[in-house]
């Protein structure tokens, strides 16, 4: 070893974890200088989130050494990691929403006593210090997801970690936000603090970061001391170990059919009761995507519940193959030939606890009866047919489907909306977080059922995604369709001030 | 009806209101850590049944009281061992100790049926303020454990909203593992909760044991411990509104008894033809209209109910 262990401000050395049924990590190792932002860098179940998790003291590796500025530590709770400068802050926020932004940040090191005026007045003072605003007597239920996120990072600088690890930080952000991160984090390392940051998004890594440790299957397969030296896609390639893993082909164009899904006037109001879509006209073709492009939170998730029946409309009509739908149920909307592969696969999508078949035939029970009993063999035949058909890796038919990676829950899901030959289909971020070959996998099948005569609406926030896959581009602006684009004429730059709201005439 | 017997009913309305406050206020602190115990029937009996044998052996009715007390902790640390620690279903753990603590109550008691303690709780004539007509006997000649109610209120209060120790039980009960790697023990904040909540359902009990109804029998509590249970829902989890909804409830539970000698008509009805039984189930009726208020009222914003509510929590869970 070159450089003595105290150069050092975190050494994860030889980490093993290991979950039932998985290996997270298999020996790997990362090493932070002090003042500098480290980049970790994998594919989904690389191992990132456990590494950090260990560092945080929420998982205890099975082997392996923690050094936390050139001492061994022995975490056995997250209070320890805390307690030796450690702050994290999680992709999930772990911030609790009935509280206000001054109780959150306080949180595990309070003062005995709380004057809400006083510690309210602290944390103004260090959010104002290291210019992040935000307000501490507000309750986080009602914060964007860019100030909740400042509130984390608050809370981390509050005890005064050393080491802060950002989990997936720029998920959640717009790009104005992410750059306005970007500028804070710089402010922090060169206070002398060191970053941990993980991110998928690679330009952002290279704009943001000093150097990097790649992960694979659980090792570390590369480290890079200066980001400067190398470019994106040797990057990638490091990433995923080859450099195929792009996106699918782009399909020859195909003549629109019929009009198999029309919105005409749509509002609709978000959970909090506010406009969420506003007077929202579109109309999807059979053999067509649709891609819509946008920030989120810009309407998107409500414009897929709404299509769905799950959000009622304050105004305007939806129409499936020509026929009125606004007031027709989810499992109506669905017999009439409408498809949905929700953004939360395991909430909305899935459910949980239920078993592979169970899950497969949710839709569809109606084929696998007689009488009023389901017929158990009909049943497994037919999930049977989905995992051949998707390539879907499961292990046992009848465990709990929570057990599949993403990339797996996906392929079931998008099968079974897919099994009846539907006429639309919703697919709404079908896949993000998935890993190479998921999302291969995924948009060849999108592209699949397009050449069927499927008509798509595409939702997602991955560009390049809606760019390959997409024959018209709608973007979406604060509850708007604000502008229609072709794919393959518009330059990105116009794409991009769209999506900010900025249209030209 | 006389004068007597309206100030009777309002003694006993305060009687009965500290009866429920004290046993909910305890189920409200292990509520807002996120911990649903449904035993309190069960620690209320036992706490009932130790209470009168302490207060038999001993003669003091205070040592009898935090004998309660204990026991009630003690029989909450059962829940606590089970539902948090183990993680084992709160609903589940909550009725076993129900109908586990109302069983072992009558096997305990079984020799004391009967029975009189030589010493019990006196009431506290207030000096100046017991002679104050109407208000006086109500609210000043009242035995300590009403005025010790309403100072463990206000102390429930002020630890929950103004101190460390009630921003992380908050904190456990709304997201345990925000409050976990904020570094504070969500297992160490859920069990004491239920274990202080224990404590005050037992002490409740002995309440009834040595002083509304002096003496043991089985299935004295009659339900009073579900009534406390309700009524945490009707005070939206706030002790203040608690202690108002306590005292409305307390109303009822001492209406029923005297209902039939009410010789008056309120809209059209003979008070006294009303069935008792009816007034009973009073206090279920307001809970559950007030669950339905709540889900309207907070359909746009976070509801009142902690949001981890009998959510199991362990650490290396992926």
């Amino acid at each position: 070893m070159a450089s003595s262990d105290a150069d050092h401000a975190v050494w994860l050395r030889g980490i093993e974890k290991r979950f039932p049924g998985v290996i997270a990590c298999a020996g790997a190792d990362l090493r932070v200088r002090p003042g500098t932002i480290h980049a970790l860098l994998g594919e989904n179940g690389a191992g990132k989130t456990t590494m950090v998790n260990v560092l945080a003291g929420v998982y205890r590796p099975d082997g392996g050494e923690v050094w936390v500025n050139g001492e061994r530590r022995f975490f056995q709770s997250p209070a320890d990691a805390i307690a030796a400068g450690v702050g994290m802050v999680y992709q999930e926020f772990r911030l609790v929403p009935t509280l206000t932004v001054a109780e959150n940040i306080v949180l595990g090191s309070a003062p005995r006593l709380l004057r809400s005026a006083e510690i309210e007045e602290r944390v103004a003072e260090l959010s104002a210090a290291y210019g992040m605003a935000a307000d501490p007597t507000r309750p986080v239920w009602q914060l964007s997801m860019g100030e909740r996120q400042r509130v984390e990072i608050l809370k981390a600088l509050w005890r005064n970690a050393s080491v802060l690890v950002m989990d997936e930080p720029t998920a959640v952000l717009t790009p104005g936000e992410a750059a306005e991160l970007g500028a804070a984090l710089r402010a922090m390392a060169d206070d002398g603090r060191s970053i941990i940051y993980i991110s998928h998004k690679l330009d952002q890594v290279v704009a943001f970061c000093d150097e990097a440790t790649v992960l694979r299957q659980g090792k570390t397969v590369a480290t890079v001391d200066d980001l400067q030296d190398v470019d994106l896609t040797s990057l990638a390639e490091m990433m995923v170990g080859s450099t195929e893993g792009g996106y699918v082909e782009r399909p020859p164009a195909m003549e629109a059919g019929p009009e198999v899904l029309s919105l005409q006037g749509v509002s609709a109001l978000n959970d909090r009761g506010l406009p969420a879509l506003t007077d929202i006209n579109m109309t999807v073709h059979s053999h067509e995507i649709v891609g819509i492009v946008g920030v989120s939170g810009n309407g998107q998730k409500e414009l897929a519940e709404v299509i769905n029946g799950l959000r009622r409309p304050t105004q305007g009509q939806v129409k499936v193959k020509q026929q009125d739908v606004t007031d027709a149920s989810p499992g109506d909307r669905y017999l009439l030939g409408l498809a949905y592969v929700p953004e939360d696969r395991l909430g909305v999508g899935l459910a949980p606890k239920m078993s592979v078949v169970d899950n497969s035939i949710v839709r569809s029970y109606r084929l696998q009866r007689r009488g009023l009993m389901l017929v158990m063999a009909k049943c497994v035949e037919f999930c049977q047919g989905l995992v051949e058909r998707f390539g879907v890796r499961t292990g046992r038919l009848n465990d709990p489907i929570a057990g599949l990676s993403g990339g797996n829950l996906q392929r079931l899901l998008l099968g079974r909306e897919l099994a009846e030959q539907p006429a639309v289909l919703v697919a709404a971020q079908p896949t993000r977080g998935l890993d190479v070959q998921g999302v291969a996998a995924i948009q060849s099948h999108l592209v699949a059922q397009r050449a069927e005569g499927v008509g798509v609406l595409l939702i997602s926030e991955d560009l390049d995604e809606l760019l390959a896959l997409s024959d018209r581009l709608l973007v979406m602006y604060e509850g708007r369709v604000v502008s229609e684009l072709a794919p393959d004429v518009t330059p990105r730059s116009v794409i991009g001030e769209a999506m900010a709201g900025q249209v030209r005439a | 009806m006389s004068e007597a017997a309206l100030i009777g009913l309002f003694v006993a309305t305060v009687q009965f209101g500290t009866l429920v406050f004290l046993a909910a206020l305890g189920e409200l602190i292990a509520e807002r850590a996120g911990v649903l115990n449904l035993g309190v029937e069960g620690m209320m009996a036992m706490g009932a049944v130790s209470g009168f044998m302490v207060g038999l052996e001993t003669g003091s009715p205070w040592a009898a009281f935090f004998a309660a007390a204990a026991v009630g902790a003690l029989v909450g640390g059962l829940h606590a061992l089970v539902s948090v620690v183990l993680g084992a279903d709160q609903v589940v753990s909550g009725l076993a100790l129900t109908i586990g603590g109302l069983g072992l109550a009558a096997y305990v008691g079984r020799n004391v049926v009967g029975e009189r303690p030589e010493t019990l709780f006196t009431d506290l004539g207030i000096a100046g303020l017991a002679d104050i007509p109407w208000i006086g006997e109500i609210f000043f000649d009242q035995p300590p454990v009403v005025y010790l109610t309403v100072l463990l209120g206000l102390a429930v209060w002020f630890v929950l909203a103004r101190t460390r120790l009630g921003l992380a039980v908050r904190a456990a009960g709304e997201s345990a593992p925000t409050t976990d790697t904020a570094g504070h023990s969500v297992m160490a904040l859920r069990s004491g909760a239920v274990m202080v909540g224990g404590a005050f359902a037992g002490a409740a009990g002995s309440f009834l044991s040595l002083y509304m109804a002096p003496g043991w029998v089985e299935g004295m509590v009659a339900g009073r411990g579900w009534i406390a249970v309700a009524l945490v829902i009707f005070g939206a989890w706030r002790p203040g509104r608690l202690a108002l909804g306590a005292l409305l409830f307390g109303f009822t539970l001492a209406l029923q008894p005297r209902l039939q000698s009410f010789d008056i008509e309120l809209l059209g009805v003979e008070v006294n033809r009303i069935s008792p039984a009816l007034l009973g189930i009073l206090p279920f009726v307001l809970t559950v209209a007030v669950l339905v208020i709540i889900s309207w009222r907070y359909r746009h914003r976070p509801s009142p109910a902690p949001a981890a509510l009998g959510l199991p929590y362990r650490r290396e869970e992926r």
